[in-house]
């Protein structure tokens, strides 16, 4: 098959017409990190959405709570295990940071199962009530978050060893961003190597392409479906735990908050394909820090005006999906 | 004559039909009826939302898309006037002004929104509107030269509206301008029901029910689709001309917030989608149970008060949970909402 490439190549034209714009190519190296951190972290929460929206033609506006969730848990472990925190070692740090995410992981991944049995799975193929009752069961969620943690917002610091920034010359890079890089570029390559190397990401990719193809050859698609959903919102509960530390504080509406840009990013990405996410996510996470440093005050419009250029570009996203 | 007013579509249910007289006799007399301040606002609210949830009806349940952006046209209305009292002065031509200007900026975005995505699946619009209309809400917190702010704006209403014009003995301007909200909310609902039950309404029921079909037998579903969300934008700016008008104060939080934008959902699925006596029912519903759900919760509260997240779960803040379930059981079981079940008897 041959590969479309100029999409991919919208990230580094992005970056480099930055640069004249930026000035001082420190404060540019700084702001693309920044933008590739978050760019990463919404690709994380996002890449989930957008694989059950291909798979199953579900879209989930409840997502969010799966962020925010992920965000809760996370930061009740990383509170609980606080001593470990604010201890100044890098592996005692690292002790009390993944059992956080792997906690937000798993919580996430149970809620997304319940989610999908009570919520998702009686309205198949309607979309007018799906997106209904999947915002009532953000409106609910959120407020069973204020049930379970209380109202107030709650305030994290980073691990010793995550806080503050490298010095290179005199280019600063935060060393939290450069984790969150890294946590995204790993779950990007092992979804890409599961899709495209794997029988189950083999049956998936077939599965957006053309389900009912796929369940004439005798597959469930279902079986699937439901595995994907949970791992989406496994997903989506990790991306949560980054951005609430990235952050440094959590609310209930935090899932709300971002879910704004995660449907940003999947629409650029056009509905269903997991490399037009990372693309879309990363263009996001960039626009956002260079026009937030040039314009702050026009920041938020900038990925509304991307998201317009993207689709008089290319209507139905930048990796539009065969079939719809 | 009756039958001319509601366009031929009547309550066909005498509980409906009950509850909507006591609804539109409880309004027209509530500044005698229900005295003070308090009363008067929350009546005036409820003509408010009225409007605005029929208004977001036609596109839910008449046309069958969703908007998360209706709080964008409510909130352009009314800071259209509020903008518009503040930087003219405290008259006619300012309110006149506020008026055409928020129109013509709601309409105009309507149809921006609605070419870029209509001609897309509902999801597509859905997604769109809720990033347009949050961007909207960090613009109008952010250009706090134009808008206020997160603080909004304070201004001063046109003379006869104020709460010290006393043209008759025991009527003052409040009383006023509560009937000014009331007739223009129930005029807007009347036009409102004649639209839907026009041929116009017709081609959209048919665009809900089947757009291919639609599109098929001739009719430009893109174009009706965009006309509809242009009129529901409109209508939703009125609303909040209305209520810039009611307040004498416009903030992010009372014209443009999210939350509004669920309790309108929540109005509209809730009272029975497609039906605009849905609307009023549910509008009234939500309106009692923000301020009356609170002190049953809180006296469930008082008697859980020793379990520790049981108690919480009847948290008087917590009303929106209740709704948040009442709303999805609707949709699973009662997708025509009240109304429907009033009908079916």
């Amino acid at each position: 098959m041959k590969r479309d490439w100029i999409p991919l190549l919208l990230i580094p034209v992005l970056a480099v017409a930055a640069l004249p714009l930026v000035g001082a190519p420190s404060s540019w190296v700084t702001l693309t990190v920044a933008g590739l951190a978050m760019g990463l972290m919404i690709f994380v929460m996002a890449s989930g959405l957008t694989l059950t929206f291909g798979l199953m033609d579900v879209l989930n506006f409840g997502h969010g709570a799966f962020i925010a969730v992920g965000a809760f848990v996370a930061a009740s472990v990383m509170l609980a295990l606080g001593s470990w925190m604010q201890a100044d070692s890098l592996w005692l740090n690292l002790a009390a940071f993944l059992p956080a995410i792997l906690a937000a992981m798993a919580v996430s991944g149970a809620l997304g199962l319940v989610f999908e049995r009570v919520i998702v799975q009686p309205v198949y193929g309607q979309h007018l009530k799906q997106i209904l009752v999947t915002t009532g069961g953000l409106i609910v969620a959120e407020q069973l978050l204020k049930v379970v943690w209380g109202p107030e917002q709650i305030t994290l610091t980073r691990p010793t060893a995550l806080r503050g920034a490298i010095l290179i010359g005199d280019i600063a890079i935060e060393k939290y961003r450069l984790l969150a890089v890294v946590i995204g570029l790993a779950v990007f390559a092992a979804l890409a190597l599961t899709l495209n190397r794997t029988r189950i990401g083999l049956l998936i990719r077939a599965g957006v392409e053309n389900g009912e193809m796929v369940e004439a050859l005798g597959y469930r698609i279902r079986r699937l479906f439901v595995g994907v959903f949970v791992v989406g919102s496994a997903l989506a509960g990790l991306g949560g735990a980054m951005w609430g530390l990235y952050q440094e504080t959590v609310t209930a509406a935090i899932g709300a908050q971002v879910i704004v840009l995660v449907f940003i990013v999947i629409i650029i990405g056009g509905l269903g394909s997991v490399g037009g996410c990372f693309v879309g996510a990363l263009l996001v996470g960039l626009t956002a820090n260079y026009i937030g440093f040039l314009a702050p005050k026009v920041a938020l419009g900038s990925n509304i005006l991307l998201m317009a250029l993207v689709l008089l570009w290319r209507p139905q996203g930048l990796y539009p999906v065969a079939k719809r | 004559m009756l039958r001319a007013l509601l366009s031929d579509d009547l309550p066909r249910s005498r509980w409906l039909a009950v509850a909507l007289v006591a609804l539109l006799v409880g309004l027209a007399l509530a500044p005698f009826l229900f005295p003070g301040a308090k009363s008067l606002n929350v009546a005036a609210k409820i003509c408010v939302f009225i409007v605005l949830a029929a208004s977001f009806d036609l596109l839910l349940g008449y046309t069958g898309i969703v908007s998360f952006a209706h709080t964008m046209f409510f909130g352009i209305g009314a800071y259209g006037v509020a903008i518009a009292l503040t930087r003219m002065g405290p008259g006619w031509d300012a309110v006149a002004v506020g008026v055409a200007g928020g129109l013509a900026l709601a309409i105009a975005l309507a149809v921006l929104i609605g070419l870029f995505s209509l001609r897309l699946r509902t999801i597509f619009f859905a997604m769109i509107t809720l990033a347009v209309a949050s961007a909207f809400l960090i613009l109008a917190s952010q250009l706090s030269d134009i808008t206020g702010g997160e603080d909004g704006l304070n201004y001063r209403l046109p003379m006869a509206l104020r709460p010290s014009f006393r043209p008759f003995e025991g009527v003052t301007g409040r009383v006023l301008d509560y009937y000014l909200v009331y007739f223009v909310s129930l005029a807007l609902v009347l036009i409102l029901l004649r639209i839907v039950n026009s041929p116009f309404g017709s081609v959209l029921m048919a665009i809900r029910e089947n757009p291919f079909r639609a599109e098929a037998i001739g009719y430009r579903t893109v174009v009706y689709r965009t006309l509809a969300s242009c009129i529901a934008a409109a209508t939703a700016a009125l609303a909040g001309a209305l209520l810039a008008l009611w307040s004498s104060q416009t903030n992010p939080d009372t014209t443009l917030s999210f939350d509004i934008m669920v309790d309108i959902l929540l109005m509209v699925v809730i009272g029975g989608m497609g039906t605009m006596y849905g609307a009023a029912i549910g509008a009234v519903l939500l309106v009692f149970a923000q301020n009356y759900l609170q002190d049953l919760l809180a006296i469930a509260n008082q008697a859980l008060a020793g379990v520790p997240v049981l108690g919480n779960l009847f948290h008087p803040d917590r009303w929106l949970l209740w709704l948040g379930v009442a709303f999805i059981l609707c949709v699973y079981f009662f997708p025509t909402g009240i109304v429907g079940r009033l009908r079916k008897r």
